[in-house]
């Protein structure tokens, strides 16, 4: 990533990420129109948007940034794709809101059971992402050479 | 006309995120990943002073779209953070990858409880 060599920013990365941020909230607001939870009920959308976001920056990490990958991959794809549109299509403070919510509304199992199979969810998707990924690449182990998503 | 507010909110939250995360992670090199923790309770907090603030009539529905839905939702990321997990379980820090999770979740949810409290206040 070019803006990583020195403290300036480059434009080209913010607007990547602007433009990536820009796209990823609104595929998180469709899908939250799409299906809607009911005043009480289990926030599907955002739990599968969460899940589905954390699975595809694993797979996305290990093809940009991985084993020396960072040097021929698209400069621009890992602000865009990993730290626009990922990051902007996932949200932790609509999860914390929905679990507050949750509470609040006199149900401490389904929000716990959210607030918990959120985090198993994204973790177990990330790991298996990055997993089939690295394997699909015909590498094996954990290859931990790449840098930080954003 | 929603759809314009949310784009235009996370256009604005994604930079915000990461020049946020840039700053923080420069003055604090160390393994844990302190600025996107950072980001995420700051936004939750945010999100939860404009909810308690629509809830009480202070603040309008296009007022949450913009800025709860669309900004607080791409300053905040549950994508970076299952990945920097990951990251520091697969570098032998499980550790410090508990404590990122439990951080994390509690301090966004103190965050969002404090905002709610404020935002509600503010409408009286």
């Amino acid at each position: 990533m070019p803006a990583r060599s020195g403290p300036g920013v480059s434009w080209a990365v913010l607007g990547a990420v602007s433009a990536g941020g820009a796209l990823g909230a609104l595929a998180r607001y469709g899908a939250l129109l799409a299906w809607p939870a009911p005043a009480g009920g289990f926030p599907w959308a955002l739990f599968g948007v969460n899940v589905l976001g954390s699975g595809l920056i694993g797979a996305l990490m290990v093809l940009v940034a991985e084993n020396g990958r960072d040097r021929w991959a698209p400069p621009l794809a890992r602000p865009f794709l990993g730290v626009g549109v990922l990051g902007g299509f996932t949200s932790f403070s609509t999860y914390a809101m929905d679990v507050s919510g949750l509470l609040a509304g006199g149900e401490p199992v389904k929000a716990t059971a959210y607030a918990l199979g959120t985090v198993g969810g994204a973790l177990g998707g990330v790991w298996a992402a990055a997993a089939v990924t690295r394997r699909a690449l015909g590498r094996r182990g954990g290859g931990v050479a790449g840098g930080r998503a954003a | 006309m929603n759809w314009v507010l949310v784009v235009l909110g996370g256009a604005v939250g994604a930079p915000l995120r990461y020049l946020t995360d840039r700053a923080v992670q420069a003055r604090h090199a160390s393994g844990f990943p302190w600025g996107t923790c950072a980001v995420n309770a700051a936004g939750s907090l945010l999100l939860g002073v404009v909810t308690g603030a629509v809830a009480s009539d202070a603040a309008s529905s296009y007022a949450h779209l913009l800025v709860g839905t669309g900004l607080c939702g791409a300053l905040t990321t549950y994508s970076t953070f299952s990945y920097e997990t990951l990251r520091l379980a697969e570098s032998g820090q499980r550790l410090l990858a508990a404590l990122n999770v439990t951080v994390s979740v509690l301090a966004a949810l103190g965050a969002v409880t404090l905002g709610s409290a404020l935002g509600g206040a503010v409408g009286g």
